[in-house]
Order: structure tokens, then C-alpha cells, then sequence
């Protein structure tokens, strides 16, 4: 007799650790194998432990060098080509063919090594010594706006998802990502993929649900900085902008195809940015000037 | 401590200072105003006009029209043709010429819109004259180099023009909010529909007489004034491409919400209440002078305003006592009076919410104290006010009073004072004063604001870009930075 497969329950990835929903609630996913996943159905609660793990998180990882940051992008990059095969197989189920899944994951792993090499370096294309007109050294640089919600691509598995999470945590900020809806076995799967990235636990939190009960949640969350919706619903994204106004969330609507490589860049890190200008005296004795 | 053991600098006794007011002969005001529409001053749809008062004497200056809804669809309409027309098309370094026209035209007439400023709006003639109306010049002359630089601000992109702007600004810094807004928005090739605040309309107005002086085309920059629903109109208005908002928190918020799910840019600078941060190791007497002209320059009616105070336990006695001491030789009266430090409150219904947040201090159980002086008897005036003895819960801790009051609180460790300073929605300034080199980059680092001030306190530059984290809110003005709430890309 043939060896029995060991089959994986997928679950969810709040704060390191992999839960069940907290509702108990699933939804059954076909896979092309006929086999059947029951993905779980996040709730409300789940989300909102999510921004609390990614809060705590926000600290550490905002305060790690820049460098260091980079080094773990990479890292992700590494852990996501190791495990090329097992993506591959997991698109296959969910309808990719496979020159498809291929070209899938490969993209994936570039954008992540593309965005670990954006790590220490935006700051200086975007900081700037400003020439004030007194007495004064006064600069600007970039910092993380925080906590950032994101529902992601629908249409992709994971390319989508890793676009968007990549310029995000390269920045310093911490995440919520819901799934692809209808493709959400890979995006838990390289949830394992972080868990084993040395990305500190919090930073990434990856749920999977319906878009439709959870994106005024996630846009009226009064701990989340920034909100991003990466499909182009225009009543979701109405009620999204305006759930944000609640405590000027800065939104954002991401409707891109993200295999197209015009589709990165230091951009996407420096819209989750927030600009911070110091001033400070300086001394004005000793003013007879440089001579030499 | 007792106010009788507050010592006084005996300036009064000694000498007084003499009233060195400031003349009002040279300046020219009309007795009515109209709105600015198409490069033309036309009469309000409605027929309707409003006063506009010198809150220091509650006399009448002008009256001012009134925008109807069809009057800003009128300017709106004038802000898009021109943009189609003309503006969209001119190259940009001849752009650039007109906006440095209207900087030099400032400059030219600098006088006449820093007494009209003090007298329509309250605040000290020296601010106006020294701060408000400079920066105003100088941030048009700023923004009109870029005008034909914009492809090197932002590498590897192509930056185009949005269309018409909306824009509504506060009473605080009448002009030079005025000029904050247009002048970013005219570099990047953008046309305008401004709103003054109903309080301070004038020096717009007159910014409006400058810009018709300066041969701008017609309904490139459009000023209509009026109260706020002629704001609502401009938001919902189906032909604008970008709000720029500067005012409230509350406003901001409703305004976002407008906007959603729309196509419209929008940038909003909000409300604050920043932690003004006193260490042990600071330069006491300076420190005092930067808490001094943190909350009470302007009256107080300034967002970033350092409206919460933070002294280190170690040195709270001396801080206070030196505080106290300052407070009383701070001259409150007559803002076109040139000894003036602070002036009249913008309005009366700003003066009540002050007075009312007076008894909410009291009430919650903080301790006020209040400087001895003397404040006139017509006009709207506030004693500079220190709250002692608050608590972080404190209504007066939390919320913007935007007037001349202060919430002080001590602390003794590092960790305590970045917790209480950024445990609040609001996020646009700070202050720190340390000796300590790597603790100010320490602060600066951990403190969740848009802008911190090191050792010294509100300083503003057209080069230097300002704005809020969190619910102070978002976009930049300023610098490079500020070019990018007018771009699309």
C-alpha cells in the first residue's frame, strides 16, 4: 500500500505564532488534487490581535539598524528560494500552470531581494538638510508610519502580497495582511517562511478571510496607521477612506499588476513614510568665518 | 508658591515703556470687499456681506462677501479654464517669473499687510511684521525656483500638475498660510481656488489686489471668502482635484471623510499639542525663553504650539519659579503696539473656548496661575495662563486649547517622558532642551512628531518642511517635500 500523505491545516500568523481563528469559523477551498482545505475564516478579533501583536512588534523593528533590516529581507529571499518547489506545487492546486507558478515565485523572490537592498538606502535619496535662513541645522528624514493594514492582491497568490509587504516592513513598519480570498494556502505557507526568516514575531501578521466583513475593520481601527486595499472595489474603498477619516488613517488604494517590474521601487516604501524635520541652534560666536 | 513671592522685574516702577504704537495712516482698506474671482472682484451671488472686527477694539474694519455655492462653482470654473487655457501651457520658467513677481510685490508692500494683519486678526505687530509677512515673501520666492525644476526633485519619475487646488485656510497665520498654499501650488503648475478663515480675510484680499497687480492671468488664483460652508462647497465641488486644509482636527476629519472614494488629492494639516521637554542638564534661562515663546507666541493660537510642558523633577522648582517670574513681564494689550508680546484673542468665540477651558483646568483639579498684568477692557484678551499640577488624563493635557495656556507636568526618567509625550492622538511638534548631544538625537528619534524642535522652538522656513503623524495630519509643507501634495506621477 501506497504511503498516506500528511496533510497540512493551514492556519493563520498573528504575532510569530500560528493560530486557529479564534471564531472557529472556515471556508472550504477546492484544491485542483480534489483534496479540501479549510481555510480559516478571521474575525473581527482576530484582526484586532493581530494590531496588537504588530504594535508591539513596531518598536523593535522600526529601532533595527537599517542594515540589519536588510539582512532579514534577504534572509526571507533565501528561506522563499529554499522552499521553490513546494510553492510551485501549492500554485499548481490553486489553478497556476506551471510556467506561471514559476514565474511567480521567481518574481517573488527577486522583489524581495530587490526591497532588501532598498533597506538602508531610501533614507538617503529622501532626506534632505534644508538651507534655513537663520541660525539653524535643520534636516529631514523618513521615518515608519507605524502599523499598517493590508488587504492584498486578489488575484495573485503571492506576488502581490509580498509587493506589498516587502516595501512596507523594509521601511521600519508592521504589518496585517489579509490573503487572496480565493488563493490563501500561499500566503500562509510563506507565513512559514518568515517564521524562519529571523523576522522578530509581530512584524508580519498574516490573516485569511473575507474582504467583505473585514475591510471596514481594518480601515476603522483606531491603532492602525495606514490602510491599504490593493483591488479596485469602489464601495469598499468609499467605505474604507472613509472609516479612516476616524483617526487619519492614511489610505491608500494599490490596484496594480504587479508582475509588471515598472511595479517596485523606492516609492512604495516612501508612501508608508512619514517626514520628520529637527531643528537646532548653532552657535553664532567666532564669526570671523574660515580663512582657509 | 504665593504671587507675592514671584519676584518682578521692576521695568514698571522703574520706567515704563512708552506706547510706541505702530501707525495705521499708510494703509489703504475699502470699506467693502468682494470676492476674487477670474482676475476680477465681482459681487457675491448671494448679496450677502459679513463684518469683519479688530479683536482688539471690536470695531468694524470692512465688511466682507459672502460666497454663495453658484460663486464657487463660478470660481472653480475660472481655476479649471485658466488651468486649461493658460496656465497648464505656459513653460514653466516663465510660471516661475509671476510667482517671484508676487514675492518681490510682498516684500514691496510688507508694511500695509503687517498692520492690516495685527489689526484684523490680533496678533502682536512685531510677529506680524517680523515673522508672518517676511516668511510669507519669502516662501513665494522659494517655491518659484522649482517651477522649472520639478523633473530633478523626483528622480526617475515624471511630475505632472493635479488642476485646481481647493484650499481653506486658518485664522492664525492669516498670509502666510495663504502663501504656504499658493505658492507650492503655482510651481507645480497647479490653479487655485483659495478660502480665507471669515475672521481674517483681509490680507488675502489683499494678497488678491497683489496678485491682480502682478498681471497673473486671469483665474489662475481665485480668493472667496465667506463663512463655512463656502469651505463644504469647495470640498464637494465635482471639478476639484486637490484640497489642501489647514484648521482643526475635528474639520480635517470630515473633510477626509468627504473626499473618500473620490479621485481627489488631499492633504490636511491638523491640530496638535506638543510636549515641550525641559531636561536637567538644559540651559535653564534659555529653556524658559523657548517655553515662553513655545506657547504664547501668537497668543497661542498656533497648532504646533508647545502646549504641554515637561520639566525633569530635579529642576521644576527653579523652571517654575523662572517661568513665573518671565510671565509676569510679558506685555498683553494693544497688538499694534510695538512693546506688545501678546495680543488679542482672533475672536470672541475663541476667547470663550479658552475661558472655557480656563474652568475645566480649575475644575479637574489643576492648579492655575496666571500673570498680574493688566489686560484692556474692550477687545478679547487672555492673562497668559500656566496650569500646575496636571496629569496626563486631564482634559487640559489632551486637548488643543489654541490659546495662551500651558498644562505642565515633571517627569523623572527618559522612558516616562517619550511614553507620556507620545501617548496622545496628535503628533506634529515637539520641543527638547538638553546639553546632551545624544539625547536630543535619542528624543528626536523616539518622539512621534513631524517636527522637532531642539533647544529652540517655533521656527518656521520655507525651506524646511512642516507637518503632523497621526491625527495632526498628513502631507508636507515646505521644501521639496512640499512640492509632492500637488503632483501626480
Amino acid at each position: 500500500m501506497d504511503r498516506i500523505e500528511v496533510l497540512k491545516t493551514y492556519k493563520i500568523f498573528i504575532g510569530g505564532a500560528f493560530p486557529r481563528t479564534e471564531s472557529g469559523r472556515y471556508y472550504p477551498l477546492k484544491l485542483k488534487n480534489n483534496m479540501t482545505v479549510n481555510v480559516s475564516l478571521s474575525s473581527r478579533k482576530d484582526f484586532r490581535n493581530a494590531v496588537v501583536a504588530a504594535r508591539g512588534a513596531f518598536s523593535g523593528w522600526s529601532g533595527r539598524a537599517a542594515f540589519n533590516r536588510g539582512q532579514i529581507l534577504y534572509r526571507i529571499a533565501e528561506m522563499l528560494e529554499g522552499r521553490k518547489e513546494q510553492f510551485l506545487e501549492e500554485l499548481k492546486q490553486l489553478g497556476y500552470t506551471a510556467a506561471a507558478a514559476k514565474k511567480e515565485v521567481e518574481q517573488s523572490i527577486d522583489r524581495l531581494v530587490y526591497y532588501a537592498g532598498w533597506c538602508d538606502k531610501y533614507q538617503q535619496m529622501y532626506s534632505a538638510v534644508n538651507p534655513v535662513a537663520s541660525s539653524h541645522f535643520n534636516f529631514s528624514v523618513p521615518e515608519p508610519m507605524g502599523v499598517v493594514a493590508i488587504m492584498a492582491d486578489e488575484s495573485t497568490a503571492l506576488l502581490g502580497l509580498v509587493s506589498v509587504l516587502a516595501p512596507c516592513i523594509a521601511g521600519g513598519n508592521t504589518c496585517i495582511v489579509l490573503a487572496s480570498e480565493t488563493k490563501p494556502t500561499c500566503a500562509i505557507t510563506f507565513a512559514e517562511v518568515i517564521a524562519t526568516s529571523d523576522v522578530p514575531g509581530g512584524v508580519v501578521n498574516i490573516v485569511t478571510g473575507n474582504r467583505k466583513e473585514l475591510h471596514a475593520h481594518f480601515s476603522s481601527h483606531m491603532d492602525v496607521n495606514a490602510v491599504i486595499n490593493c483591488n479596485d472595489e469602489k464601495e469598499f474603498n468609499k467605505v474604507i477612506g472613509e472609516n479612516a477619516s476616524l483617526n487619519v488613517k492614511r489610505a491608500f488604494t494599490w490596484v496594480r499588476n504587479w508582475s509588471d517590474e515598472k511595479e517596485r521601487g523606492p516609492y512604495y516604501i516612501t508612501d508608508l513614510q512619514e517626514v520628520k524635520t529637527t531643528w537646532h541652534p548653532i552657535e553664532n560666536i567666532g564669526i570671523s568665518g574660515i580663512k582657509y | 508658591m504665593a504671587k507675592k513671592d514671584i519676584k518682578k522685574l521692576e521695568f514698571f516702577s522703574d520706567w515704563k515703556y512708552a506706547p510706541a504704537p505702530e501707525s495705521t495712516d499708510h494703509i489703504r482698506l475699502q470699506k467693502q470687499y468682494e470676492l476674487f474671482i477670474n482676475g476680477k472682484f465681482v459681487k457675491p451671488g448671494s448679496g450677502k456681506y459679513f463684518d469683519t472686527i479688530n479683536p482688539a477694539t471690536e470695531e468694524k474694519i470692512a465688511s466682507i462677501a459672502e460666497a454663495s455655492e453658484k460663486d464657487v462653482d463660478t470660481a472653480v470654473k475660472a481655476a479649471r479654464s485658466a488651468y486649461d487655457k493658460t496656465w497648464s501651457k505656459m513653460p514653466a520658467k516663465e510660471r516661475a517669473k509671476y510667482i517671484y513677481r508676487i514675492a518681490r510685490l510682498i516684500q514691496e508692500r510688507a508694511r500695509e499687510l503687517s498692520v492690516i494683519e495685527t489689526m484684523d486678526g490680533g496678533k502682536s505687530i512685531r510677529e506680524s511684521r517680523d515673522i508672518d509677512v517676511p516668511l510669507a515673501a519669502n516662501h513665494f520666492f522659494y517655491y518659484a525656483g522649482w517651477a522649472d525644476k520639478l523633473e530633478y526633485a523626483f528622480p526617475n519619475r515624471n511630475p505632472k500638475s493635479l488642476g485646481v487646488a481647493g484650499q481653506v485656510i486658518p485664522w492664525n497665520f492669516p498670509l502666510l498660510m495663504a502663501a504656504w498654499k499658493i505658492a507650492p501650488a503655482l510651481a507645480t503648475g497647479n490653479t487655485v481656488v483659495l478660502k480665507p478663515a471669515e475672521t481674517t480675510s483681509l490680507t488675502a484680499l489683499k494678497l488678491a489686489e497683489i496678485i491682480q497687480e502682478s498681471g497673473l492671468p486671469d483665474g489662475v488664483v481665485n480668493i472667496i471668502t465667506g463663512h463655512g460652508p463656502v469651505g463644504a462647497a469647495m470640498v464637494n465641488h465635482k471639478d476639484v482635484d486637490k484640497i489642501a486644509f489647514t484648521g482643526s482636527t475635528n474639520v480635517g476629519k470630515w473633510i477626509q471623510k468627504a473626499v473618500a472614494g473620490t479621485d481627489k488629492k488631499l492633504t490636511l494639516e491638523l491640530g496638535g499639542k506638543a510636549a515641550n521637554i525641559i531636561f536637567e542638564d538644559a540651559p535653564i534661562n534659555q529653556a524658559v525663553e523657548g517655553i515662553v515663546n513655545g506657547i504664547f507666541f501668537n497668543q497661542g493660537h498656533v497648532c504646533c504650539a508647545g502646549s504641554r510642558l515637561f520639566v525633569q523633577e530635579s529642576v521644576a522648582d527653579e523652571v517654575i519659579r523662572k517661568l513665573k517670574e518671565r510671565l509676569e513681564t510679558l506685555i498683553v494689550g494693544d497688538p499694534l503696539d510695538k512693546n506688545t508680546d501678546i495680543g488679542a484673542i482672533n475672536s470672541k468665540m475663541q476667547l470663550n473656548k479658552i475661558n472655557e477651558y480656563l474652568k475645566i483646568g480649575v475644575n479637574e483639579g489643576a492648579e492655575m496661575y496666571q500673570s498680574s498684568c493688566s489686560i484692556p477692557k474692550k477687545g478679547f484678551f487672555v492673562r497668559p495662563t500656566l496650569f500646575l499640577n496636571t496629569s496626563q488624563s486631564h482634559r487640559i493635557s489632551q486637548e488643543e486649547i489654541f490659546g495662551p495656556v500651558l498644562a505642565i507636568q515633571t517627569f523623572r526618567t527618559v522612558e516616562e517622558v517619550i511614553e507620556k509625550a507620545n501617548n496622545i492622538p496628535y503628533g506634529l511638534s515637539a520641543g527638547v532642551w538638553t546639553d546632551k548631544g545624544s539625547r536630543i538625537f535619542n528624543m528626536t528619534t523616539k518622539l512621534r512628531a513631524g517636527v522637532v524642535w531642539a533647544n529652540t522652538y517655533n521656527k518656521f522656513d520655507p525651506t524646511s518642511p512642516f507637518g503632523g503623524y497621526k491625527e495632526s495630519g498628513f502631507g508636507r509643507e515646505g521644501g521639496l517635500h512640499g512640492l509632492m501634495p500637488y503632483l501626480r506621477f
